[in-house]
């Protein structure tokens, strides 16, 4: 019996975990380790942000769901891992620290065969001053990020509403709170719900909206923005953007580095040296993403940790790290099977591998301030690879260990975006997009770098019923369903 | 129908230079039937691309 270790139950882990037990049967083991006790959808934290779902509409208990896979659920984080055992173990094992209740600080080793590394990042709220610290979000900005942290948002942005009402003027500022955030989407769909929420309420006069962010040009979303087909055009995504903002009264600054937060202020870096400050009475601010911390030790008990994972903390894969300049970029950077170059029983997926390069061209401040999105690998790329993920380990399982891995490239993949503007079914609107490949590839196409007959855009009431249907799809599936195997990632 | 969305441009500022819906592109996003269609053709592309991308 063969057993797969599965760190992380989010998008990623959870596909590969769900998809791994299907396809290994009761013949093998696997065990999935993850902090958490619910599931969550994302996408739709958005929506509790304002007030439009209640957590418990986001998230559900694993618990359940593993047991009916017959999956070995550890309500644990990850601490460490071995992959080559230690002098007391031969067989590689990973370290955990349960945060189950009544088992909080218990650690345990459990010895795998092949080990999936979806751990998600951490939030690093710490890496800009009054945004939070190393525990977390602080007390100036509200984020949402978790359902946790969406339903305080929407907490304090309830209170401003309230506010307006009785004649006060609001200042809300939304964006990303540090110049190597990713995720810019998750923000951009956010502003336009608070001011689909702020119309509905009756106060949008009340109120002074602006987006704030560390993308070169509004509309970049960390993919070095796209260039749609829409009305006969190839439209850039710029474009789009500043229509959708211009449309709505919203106001931008664009390549900022938020380098501190006080109340009701933040500080920024432009990309052009400047430095400026922004008042605010709410401001939902993303933070940037690295690695969740995990250590590697090799069989001696020395640390091989910057041998298996990058600086930022996630796990090397298949990816060229040294293609250096931009110029030199080219889209067979990315990684194709996500396995360790190290240890062939190793695999990352979703945010937990790390890229080679960003997507966007980097820039920095004359002050050699980075300020560039990095690479988004979330949503239907993060399902999508590991579902690859588990098809190759499972393989390698069943058929031996030389059976071919599979391949699930970002530079060879799409991905389908729903940014919402409310939640009605019939008073909202969403900017529905498809991008084919997430990763130009300049070669094959040249100029846009993406296939503009798959790359396309538009805003109406379809894109809004489309991430209605989305939700509860993917909760479907998530929760294993009748027939969840036919809904693609 | 207004041209409300022109009002927003502010001469020379962030948003001078970028284009904005009239009324007809704002009907047609709410339009029923209008988006009904658009609904069946969304789909119908993204599901190609999701086929695409699990080749």
């Amino acid at each position: 019996m063969a057993r797969l270790v599965v760190l992380g139950g989010g998008v990623s882990g959870h596909t590969a975990a769900t998809f791994a037990a299907k396809w290994l049967g009761s013949a093998h083991e696997v065990v999935v380790v993850t902090p958490n006790s619910k599931w969550n959808w994302i996408p739709s934290n958005i929506w509790v942000g304002v007030g439009e779902m209640s957590k418990e509409e986001v998230t559900f208990d694993l618990a359940p769901v593993y047991a009916k896979a017959g999956i070995n659920y550890k309500q644990a984080k990850a601490l460490s891992i071995n992959p080559e055992g230690s002098e007391l173990v031969n067989k590689p094992f990973v370290t955990i620290e349960y945060t189950l209740a009544g088992r909080e600080g218990m650690t345990e080793n459990i010895e795998y065969d092949y080990l999936i590394n979806a751990t998600g990042p951490k939030l690093n709220f710490g890496a800009t001053p009054g945004l939070g610290d190393a525990n977390g979000l602080g007390e100036f900005t509200v984020s949402v990020c978790t359902e946790d942290h969406a339903v305080h948002a929407n907490e304090e942005f309830q209170k401003c509403i309230q506010k307006m009402k009785k004649g006060e003027r609001q200042k809300f500022l939304i964006g990303t709170g540090h110049g190597l955030c990713t995720c810019q989407g998750a923000a951009f769909e956010y502003i336009l719900n608070v001011e689909h929420e702020l119309n509905k309420a009756g106060v949008r006069d009340m109120a002074d909206l602006k987006w704030i962010s560390n993308e070169s040009f509004l509309g970049d979303f960390g993919m070095g923005g796209l260039h749609m087909k829409s009305m006969g055009f190839a439209v850039s995504s710029k474009i789009f953007a500043e229509s959708l903002f211009t449309e709505r009264n919203v106001d931008w600054i664009i390549g900022a580095h938020v380098n501190k937060v006080e109340k009701g202020k933040v500080s920024y870096e432009l990309l052009d040296g400047s430095m400026g400050e922004e008042e605010f009475d709410f401001s939902m601010l993303l933070p940037p993403y690295t690695g969740v911390g995990l250590k590697a030790y090799a069989k001696d008990g020395s640390d091989i940790t910057a041998t298996v994972f990058a600086p930022n903390g996630f796990m090397k894969v298949d990816a060229n790290y040294s293609a250096g300049a931009y110029e030199n970029w080219k889209a067979d950077d990315w990684p194709k099977t996500y396995q360790n170059p190290t240890y062939g029983n190793m695999f990352a997926c979703g945010i937990a591998f790390a890229p080679p390069h960003p997507i966007s061209k980097p820039t920095s401040s004359p002050n050699g301030t980075p300020i560039n999105p990095t690479p988004p690998r979330t949503g239907m790329p993060s399902g999508i690879i590991g579902k690859a993920v588990a098809h190759s380990i499972c393989d390698r399982i069943l058929q031996g260990e030389n059976a071919p891995l599979h391949e699930a490239s970002m530079a060879h993949m799409g991905a389908a975006c729903v940014a919402s503007a409310g939640k009605g079914i019939f008073d909202g609107t969403a900017a529905a997009m498809t991008i084919y490949p997430v990763v130009p590839d300049f070669e094959k196409y040249p100029g846009t770098g993406r296939d503009t007959d798959y790359t396309f855009g538009e805003i109406g009431l379809a894109g809004h019923w489309i991430k209605h249907i989305l939700h509860h799809l993917f909760i479907w599936k998530a929760k294993l369903k009748a027939g969840w195997t036919l809904i693609p990632e | 129908m207004s041209k409300k969305a022109e009002h927003n441009i502010k001469a020379y500022g962030n948003n001078f230079t970028t284009m904005t819906p009239g009324p007809f592109a704002i009907k047609l996003r709410t339009c029923k039937i209008w988006q009904f269609i658009r609904f069946i053709v969304i789909n119908i592309k993204m599901l190609i691309v999701v086929r695409k991308s699990h080749i």
